[in-house]
């Protein structure tokens, strides 16, 4: 057993960094690289891709990534887990062994599916599983015809399965962020899935990598100029040792920092109630965790307790609930804000003339409120910039809103700007049905190759 | 004497869907006991008036000097339904840095 790993954190969400990864796997000592690709509204979009192409819906900057540090990872032994593998972990590992062909190398590649349940919804609620929603208690019936992607979220379990089947790069589907960091420790350790402060600890650790720089001095609100290079900004890694103690760090040669107030502030990011931090692997306490600067850039964390896990996994289906479009126009002093509440109110009765029906229209003016609010203060602006958007049902209302904003510019109030980029389009509201699935209900799939 | 809380807090927040988390935390332990005896549940939603239309609770963590608020229904929906600029509510933890409250001088 080793007696110490390195997790390396590569993404904090697709979109992220691009060469954070890279940077993690050559500049210092690692013995896994996490990425964590997913979010809710990303699955829907790889499950819209997969339909117009059964050999895509995964996260497509994953095999360019691996064309460059999988000779790497193979030399240093560098293990990779990530949820990339999105709505088809299948035809990702598929792409990732050509790109390993094509290299000349030889890799195992594990794969994690089982989570997509679209196709058994019907199944499932016949079985007696009701998938209502977990917040309001409603009747999956009710959005039903138009659900477009349905997905379990997996813990760690059936990645230490692939790890253990000897894949050296593990693809998952929807699998928990914190999961994919619990996994390595799990299988490294020999840590039992009913150890539950064990579990905590890494799901703990989990939460701290997944959302990238967040824990290395990205959008760090304390002392944010203090952060040293941004520019070259090194993710962070969770040096893990098998009595679960953990020390956050990152390699000394990149930018950022790791202290005490940095890994707090991610330790608060997105939680609900610290003393019940719901995974499938464990219910983690937020409560319980001990941290301590010790050493330059390194944080320990130690004390971590945590409690038997549920038994549910969390189900998270898309349906499209509409559109929206936004659009912005810039107006300048004298009188900046005074003008841009005019044009809003032009706007507004044009529509209303029009007869277009909204859900919502909502108006921002960035530069004075679009953040704080009503707690903004009132002060003479140099300029300040219109931000409207729309949300309605009716795709065509929608699109209407969309050509009465250049109107404005010479039918309104003066010294007005910055519409570029034409008439902005429709988008769609993807909205979310969170719900519970019994455990038993849904099997995980792991595969080697 | 007044101050902002800015001055003794940091703070970062985030989404679940419509609700936004906003974590504040005491930038030295000894500012731990102002903000857990200040700052309630109440004073964070009369703060967030027009804003935070829902509930606020409020959950402690005196183990990293911190409160964590959830503020109910004040995204606009959340996700890609809101038309907020600040959908995930990522600036709503230095709106919370802007409050003032008065304490006792010998606090600081």
């Amino acid at each position: 057993m080793k007696q110490k790993i390195r997790i390396a954190s590569g993404q904090g969400f697709w979109g992220d960094l691009l060469t954070a990864p890279i940077d993690q796997v050559t500049k210092g000592q690692v013995d896994y690289l996490v990425m964590d690709y997913l979010a809710e509204v990303t699955m829907s979009i790889l499950q819209k891709q997969k339909l117009k192409d059964p050999k895509l819906g995964y996260a497509k900057d994953l095999i360019p990534l691996l064309e460059t540090i999988l000779p790497i990872c193979i030399e240093k032994n560098i293990k990779v887990v990530t949820n990339g593998g999105g709505v088809n972990p299948i035809a990702c590992k598929d792409a990732i062994l050509s790109v390993a062909q094509k290299l000349g190398v030889n890799v195992k590649v594990g794969v994690v599916a089982g989570d997509d349940i679209l196709e058994q919804i019907d199944t499932l609620v016949a079985n007696g599983n009701e998938l209502k929603n977990m917040e309001t208690s409603e009747s999956l019936s009710n959005v039903r015809p138009k659900i477009s992607s349905a997905n379990v979220y997996f813990g760690a379990a059936p990645i230490v399965e692939a790890l253990k089947q000897g894949a050296q790069i593990v693809i998952t589907g929807r699998t928990t962020d914190t999961g994919i960091t619990l996994a390595p420790m799990i299988y490294e350790f020999g840590w039992s899935l009913d150890d539950w402060d064990k579990m905590a600890v890494g799901t703990i650790a989990g939460h701290i990598l997944e959302c990238g720089a967040q824990s290395s001095g990205g959008n760090f609100s304390a002392d944010w100029e203090s952060v040293p290079d941004m520019a070259n900004i090194g993710f962070p890694i969770a040096e893990a040792y098998p009595n679960g103690e953990i020390i956050i760090t990152k390699h000394e040669t990149l930018g950022g920092k790791v202290t005490r107030q940095i890994v707090t502030e991610q330790l608060l990011y997105e939680i609900g109630n610290p003393k019940e931090y719901i995974t499938p692997d464990c219910v983690a306490d937020f409560t319980s965790i001990q941290l301590e600067e010790v050493g330059a850039n390194r944080v320990k964390m130690f004390g971590v307790k945590g409690k038997p896990a549920t038994e549910f996994f969390k189900v998270s289906m898309a349906y499209l609930d509409g559109f929206v479009a936004f659009s912005t126009l810039t107006y300048a002093w004298p009188d900046a804000l005074k003008k841009a509440q005019k044009a809003d109110e032009i706007l507004r009765a044009r529509l209303k003339n029009l007869g277009l029906e909204f859900e919502e229209v909502r108006t921002e003016f960035l530069g004075y409120n679009s953040c704080h609010g009503s707690l903004s203060p009132n002060v003479e602006l140099n300029e300040v910039v219109m931000r409207i958007g729309v949300r309605g049902k009716d795709y065509k209302s929608v699109e209407r809103f969309g050509k009465e904003i250049a109107p404005l510019i010479l039918t309104g109030p003066p010294s007005v700007t910055g519409f570029a980029g034409g008439r902005p389009k429709p988008s769609e509201v993807i909205a979310y049905w969170p719900a519970l699935i019994r455990k038993a209900a849904v099997n995980p799939k792991v595969l080697v190759f | 004497m007044k101050i902002q809380l800015l001055q003794i807090c940091h703070a970062r927040s985030g989404d679940k869907g419509d609700t936004a988390n906003v974590g504040l935390i005491a930038r030295e332990q000894k500012y731990y006991s102002i903000i857990e005896k200040h700052i309630t549940a109440d004073v964070v939603k009369k703060h967030f008036e027009g804003i935070c239309l829902g509930k606020v609770e409020r959950f402690e963590l005196p183990n990293l000097w911190a409160l964590n608020f959830l503020l109910h229904n004040s995204l606009g929906g959340g996700g890609t339904k809101s038309l907020k600029n600040d959908a995930q509510g990522k600036t709503l933890s230095s709106a919370l840095l802007r409050m003032e409250i008065e304490i006792k001088e010998s606090k600081l």
